[in-house]
């Protein structure tokens, strides 16, 4: 049980601590980190649940199966907002926190 | 007939438009002509969904043919069926409308590769976006629904960032997020309801569902991830730059379908899955916030200079009516109104909003900007595209027979039969403001210009401008045809599991 | 702006929004782990289920039998997502794949040789083990994403110049052919992904096997952010990104 109850601790902690840096953090990198380190606490917590105590059965295989379709799910959109991290980076010099002047642009063509 | 029986039409709308998206990511050639035909597909499809519903009542289908707790059930509905129906249509506008609206762009000079690029990632993405709404609005188990709602945050903020403007990426970057933090929460929510109940099937979980504290936590935090996907008032920061920076057919699909989505789920699981443990004060709390939405997107709106920044902060206030809706089901004979009402608001949203935005995209192009001030006399070069945003505006207010009429009209009697007249004050102040946004705009559009400043307009398809025209119009006669719909909506056991067999 | 930016890159050493947010995730947490002790455990999820029908399903491992069999249609679903990224990624970039003739160093060649081969001989191995012991399509589809970045680092010239079509019929083999079988199921007039009985085990390991081909070139072209270079419109005429970076 204690092997369980680890692992749901952590995975509530990396959670609460990714939430936190996606607040604080204004980088882009450093947002993007955020969240992945949040769905591995996710994943902990998730994987945690296939634990059964000695003897008591077999173990379950289906939150397996669901923390991989949850990997496979992340480093799809982990690479979807770093390629578009990198086009932020490169079209201007902003940075999330100064988006606010270009929100008005409407649908400009040139 | 024996065909259309068959019991595999419910995975049509997924696997046809899936089947074409692979297609135009595949081929490129004539995308347009297979989009088209996967759209009239899905039509036909659905079409054949609402009969046999009229037949035998609520469909259930189970996936590789395994039974509920292990494997995964398709779901079909009375709301899930009328979701299906408003994309489908929707969906065909949308194809129409963007068909014209590159070909207009592409025969441009200027950037003519920049635009042949967008259009040609356009309909791969748009095609997948719409697999994954449909997926969303057919599944019956909780995790499943955690995948359709990636797939769709994914395929629409790859859309959102399609124009390739730094706003538009910046935008679509802060959707990307915002959207997976909402996933995510989604997520944990589920891990709980596994950890307490040990199934996902959502049918099952409604037959086991018992108040306590597992459940409780996990109904939160799917509730914080689905309203912050969803944009309700305080969490609706991120709306307005990824709807009014995207390309006129994306906001159309962003702001006219891909919110309902996770409202959808919302509404399931607050309703039905797992209605018995809602208290009093949560539907109070987020009435609460549905109105502040009304209140704070009209002002917001009213307060725009660009057209479509104000047609986007009228989601944010059109997106409240749907929570006002939720402290309202507290009575028990009225919470199948309070249904239909927040359906016909879902539906005459969202072909008035694609209508909208398909109209502003249309001026934009034309005029060359969006400023409000000057949009003096464009429904003399416009006419047809002006009356499509006058239309749509109607909707947006609630003047009758539109659907929207009809969503307020239940809204306010359920609000007055229940006693929570101060709801109603709210719906009528909303409505009020809306007519001052609509009207800000559609005044503009029909004054007749003091000099000769009608700019010259560049020969365009009749595809830029009828897309819009036939939503417009179809969202105001929703409300002729109100009885069908309550009538679809009130079938709600499941009649008949159809028997496999009699295959394709 | 440029006075705001400024004072934005001076560090405060408190700020009361940060001890706020702080206050409040450490508050959430807290609340997010008293809620996961005090879950009265009832249930012991669906072991028991999956043990009772794994023999129907035509593999040996549980976890591979949850997911391409009982609950196949989710990760149906998922290699659709890796899609959608790879087509996103696409039409986010005007680069195409690094084009630069770089002179690799001997060593470097050397390594790329020796390890490339056995990469896809354990990607294999995974594939085919997922039957019956821990492995399987995404397992394996990691390691040739691997092998393939490996490659792209190395920069070796064959996956530079890959042409557009062939990497995308690449990138959707998995993909069809999974839909293919999954389709199959309602052709015999049965549900969605429904195996026919006997051959459920072979069809399993061939959907794994070109899921895994697909899912490395998706992996591995993930990591090079570009495009093949024969798929950009126009790339010589106009380069509008350089004139958007001006305007800026």
């Amino acid at each position: 049980m204690l092997t369980n109850n680890l692992y749901n601790l952590c995975g509530l902690l990396l959670f609460g601590m990714g939430l936190f840096a996606l607040f604080a953090c204004s980088h882009l990198l450093r947002k993007i980190l955020a969240v992945n380190i949040m769905s591995s606490g996710v994943f902990l917590v998730l994987i945690a649940t296939a634990y059964r105590p000695l003897g008591a059965g077999e173990i379950d295989p289906v939150p397996h199966a669901m923390v991989l379709t949850g990997i496979v799910v992340s480093v799809s959109v982990t690479a979807l907002a770093l390629i578009l991290a990198c086009r932020v980076q490169e079209t201007s010099n902003h940075s999330l926190s100064q988006s606010e002047r270009n929100t008005n642009d409407g649908d400009s063509e040139e | 007939m024996t065909i259309f029986n068959s019991s595999a039409w419910i995975v049509a709308p997924i696997i046809i438009p899936l089947i074409g998206g692979l297609l135009c990511f595949l081929w490129r050639r004539d995308t347009f002509f297979i989009a088209l035909f996967i759209s009239l597909a899905n039509l036909l499809s659905v079409t054949t969904l609402l009969r046999q519903f009229l037949l035998f009542g609520p469909l259930r289908y189970r996936m590789g043919g395994w039974e509920a707790p292990l494997g995964i059930a398709l779901r079909l509905h009375g709301p899930a069926l009328l979701m299906l129906l408003m994309t489908a249509v929707s969906g065909i506008g949308i194809t129409l409308y963007a068909r014209g609206y590159f070909s207009f762009r592409i025969s441009a000079l200027k950037h003519n590769n920049r635009h042949e690029q967008q259009e040609r990632f356009f309909w791969p993405l748009w095609l997948m976006l719409w697999t994954a709404l449909n997926a969303l609005f057919l599944s019956g188990d909780i995790f499943n629904l955690y995948v359709t709602l990636e797939l769709v945050s994914v395929s629409a903020a790859a859309l959102a960032a399609l124009s390739g403007k730094p706003a538009s990426q910046i935008a679509a970057f802060r959707y990307l997020l915002v959207s997976l933090l909402g996933s995510l929460s989604y997520l944990l929510g589920v891990v709980f309801v596994y950890k307490t109940y040990g199934i996902l099937d959502l049918e099952m979980l409604r037959q086991i569902a018992t108040p306590g504290p597992g459940l409780q936590m996990a109904l939160t935090l799917m509730t914080l991830g689905l309203l912050l996907k969803t944009a309700l008032f305080p969490l609706h920061f991120w709306l307005p730059p990824a709807h009014a920076n995207a390309l006129a057919p994306v906001s159309a699909i962003l702001s006219g379908l891909v919110v309902k989505g996770s409202f959808f789920i919302l509404f399931t699981l607050w309703f039905e899955i797992f209605a018995s443990s809602i208290t009093a004060n949560a539907l109070d709390l987020i009435g609460l916030l549905g109105a502040g939405a009304v209140i704070w997107g009209s002002l917001q709106a009213i307060r725009q200079q660009r057209l479509k920044l104000l047609v986007t902060y009228s989601t944010v206030a059109q997106l409240g009516y749907l929570f006002i809706a939720f402290p309202l089901t507290a009575t028990e004979n009225i919470s199948q109104e309070v249904w239909t009402a927040v359906t016909f608001m879902v539906m005459a949203h969202s072909f008035a909003k694609t209508a909208m935005f398909m109209a502003a995209g249309t001026i934009f192009l034309q005029v060359g900007h969006d400023r409000i001030r000057d949009l003096a006399g464009i429904r003399k070069s416009l006419p047809i595209t002006s009356f499509a945003y006058a239309i749509a505006g109607v909707n947006l207010i609630g003047l009758p027979p539109s659907g929207g009429f009809i969503g307020k009209w239940l809204l306010l009697t359920a609000a007055l039969t229940s006693g929570q007249w101060h709801w109603s004050l709210v719906i009528i102040a909303g409505s009020l403001l809306a007519s001052v946004y609509v009207f800000r705009v559609v005044s503009r559009l029909f004054l007749t210009p003091d000099e000769a400043i009608i700019q010259e307009c560049r020969p365009h398809s009749p595809l830029q401008e009828w897309p819009a025209l036939f939503l417009a119009i179809i969202a105001l006669l929703l409300g002729l045809i109100a009885p069908y719909f309550s009538l679809i909506l009130e079938t709600t056991e499941i009649v008949a599991n159809l028997a496999p067999g009699g295959g394709l | 702006m440029i006075i705001k930016s400024r004072r934005k890159n001076k560090r405060r050493p408190f700020d009361p929004i940060l001890l706020l947010v702080l206050l409040l995730t450490i508050g959430l947490t807290a609340l997010l782990i008293k809620a996961n002790y005090t879950i009265p455990v009832t249930s012991f999820g669906l072991a028991a289920e999956v043990a009772r029908f794994q023999p129907r399903s035509g593999v040996e491992s549980p976890v591979t039998a949850v997911l391409l069999n009982f609950r196949g249609y989710d990760t149906l679903l998922e290699v659709m997502i890796l899609l959608i990224a790879v087509i996103g990624v696409w039409s986010l970039t005007k680069a195409p794949f690094p084009q630069k003739a770089v002179k690799t160093s001997p060593v470097q060649l050397a390594v790329v040789r020796l390890l490339a081969p056995l990469m896809c001989l354990v990607a294999a191995y995974l594939v085919w083990q997922g039957s019956h012991l821990a492995g399987g399509a995404f397992q394996g589809g990691a390691i040739l994403g691997g092998a393939g970045v490996l490659l792209l680092v190395a920069e070796l010239p064959w996956l530079r110049t890959i042409h557009s079509r062939p990497l995308r019929i690449g990138l959707l083999i998995g993909p069809l052919f999974f839909l293919g079988v999954a389709l199959l199921g309602i052709i015999n007039g049965r549900e969605l992904l429904t195996y026919p009985g006997k051959w459920s085990g072979s069809l399993l390991l061939l959907i794994e096997s070109t899921c895994a081909v697909s899912i490395g070139l998706t992996l591995a072209s993930l990591f090079a952010g570009g495009r093949p270079a024969d798929d950009l419109i126009g790339q010589t005429k106009t380069p509008a990104c350089n004139r958007e970076q001006k305007r800026c």
